[in-house]
């Protein structure tokens, strides 16, 4: 993508990201609500929980949690901003673990037990993701033989005809990466909570409006890896994002948590067996 | 105005009491009563909590933990106390080991009589708290300027 066009799409990644993803999390709840027979929350409310917390007082419990959170919410953003600019995917990728390893730091840095507990299974929740997420990257550089976002985009053909499996290898690995139940085992959005509330057990007022926000901006980001598997119409790529959104919170009012044990091994059998099956076929071909 | 009454997160606590209010407590959160449609979770960690909702009266063995959960909330926060044990100790009142209602140990911001406390009456307390709340919040930034 050349320079100008490129700087545009970062400015509106990064000004309409916190919108659509807060709009996104405000349907999410109506929905969730009305399946479970409940007349639910207003769709602004999202946006109404972060403007609370940066009116609420902030306790922190050692200094550099802080730093750690806004490292989390800065990686996050960049990890979009390459991907909506067009560039390296596998950048992207890398730079989306870095902000959940800051996440996981910001945890240990408060001496919580339960902030401890969260982080823990915060690192087996990236161990239970991250090979699929790779696979799904090496699966998109075989068929169009390029890392960059720009080109597979382009790609004259839509990615999922070669890419099936992987494909539904990176929606089982979704509802980890949204924090949906069956496998919200370090935080839940839900009343329901596990261990006090996980790795954020220990943020309050602005730190946790600033999770709140990385997580809409890291939500579209994967929003927009699902529609790259249909990118060539971006009509249908759009409609079968919000699809698969929708399956991932019918998913989430129809199960309840799994023990760490069952969802890392699922999640890597399912890498296995969709991931690597899909690569194979594609190399043998 | 503030976003403070559009989101209110609650925390329940509950001291001793019978469960009869804890079981209403729990049935606002129930499709018939819903009280998520004004934005109030039931978040269960102190630090993120703005409401403090308790049932039940205080004892000796609960008078820290009341104290220390009421300590690690950020400011504004506000302390609704449910039922007749939680507002004055109740049908527990002559025990032994009971010092009476949530107000002995902590300043208590809106009492919730019944026993058990109607849910209907439960959601209406919490709707007067969200003035007070909104209140506190007030003159918190009149001290910060
Ligand atoms: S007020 Fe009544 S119902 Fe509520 S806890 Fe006390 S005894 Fe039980």
């Amino acid at each position: 993508m050349s320079g100008i066009n490129a700087t545009i799409a970062v400015i509106l990644y990064i000004v309409l990201a916190p919108v659509v993803g807060g709009l996104i999390s405000g349907v999410d709840r109506k929905i969730s609500a009305r399946m479970q027979g409940r007349y639910g929350p207003p769709i602004l409310q999202p946006f109404y929980d972060v403007f609370k917390l940066m009116a609420k007082q902030n306790i922190v419990v050692n200094k550099h949690q802080k730093f750690y959170v806004l490292c989390f919410l800065v990686f996050i953003i960049i990890t979009g901003a390459i991907f909506f600019a067009g560039g390296d995917l596998l950048l992207a990728i890398f730079a989306l673990t870095l902000g959940s390893v800051f996440l996981i730091i910001a945890a240990y840095s408060t001496y919580s037990p339960y902030a401890y507990i969260g982080a823990e299974r915060e690192m087996l929740q990236i161990m239970a993701y991250e090979p699929m997420v790779i696979l799904t990257v090496v699966g998109m550089y075989m068929v169009t033989k390029s890392f960059s976002v720009f080109d597979i985009a382009m790609f004259d053909q839509p990615l999922i005809y070669s890419l099936p499996g992987i494909f539904l290898g990176f929606v089982f690995i979704l509802t980890i990466k949204f924090r949906k139940s069956p496998f919200d085992i370090s935080m839940s959005h839900h009343a329901h909570q596990e261990i006090v509330r996980g790795v954020v057990t220990e943020f309050s007022g602005k730190e946790l409006a600033m999770v709140e926000v990385a997580h809409w901006y890291e939500n579209v980001f994967l929003l927009g890896i699902v529609c790259l598997f249909f990118a060539s119409n971006p009509v249908i790529a759009i409609v079968l994002a919000a699809l698969t959104y929708f399956l991932e919170i019918f998913i989430d009012n129809n199960n309840s948590r799994l023990k760490w044990q069952s969802a890392l091994g699922s999640a890597w059998i399912v890498a296995l067996v969709l991931g690597v099956g899909n690569i194979a076929f594609l190399a043998l071909r | 105005m503030s976003y403070l009454p559009k989101s209110p997160w609650l925390i329940h606590y509950d001291a001793s009491s019978c469960n009869g209010c804890d079981i209403e407590v729990l049935a606002c959160l129930t499709p018939l009563y819903d009280v998520e449609r004004f934005g109030v979770l039931n978040i269960g960690n102190p630090k993120h909590a703005d409401i403090f909702v308790i049932t039940g009266s205080v004892n000796e063995q609960n008078k820290p933990v009341i104290q220390n959960l009421y300590n690690q909330m950020a400011e504004p926060k506000v302390v609704v106390a449910i039922g007749a044990c939680a507002t004055s100790g109740g049908i527990f009142r002559e025990c032994y080991n009971v010092q009476g209602g949530i107000d002995k140990v902590i300043p208590v911001d809106v009492y919730v009589p019944g026993c058990a406390a109607r849910p209907e009456s439960i959601i209406d307390g919490v709707v007067k708290a969200l003035g007070v709340l909104e209140e506190k919040h007030k003159n918190m930034t009149k001290v910060a300027k």
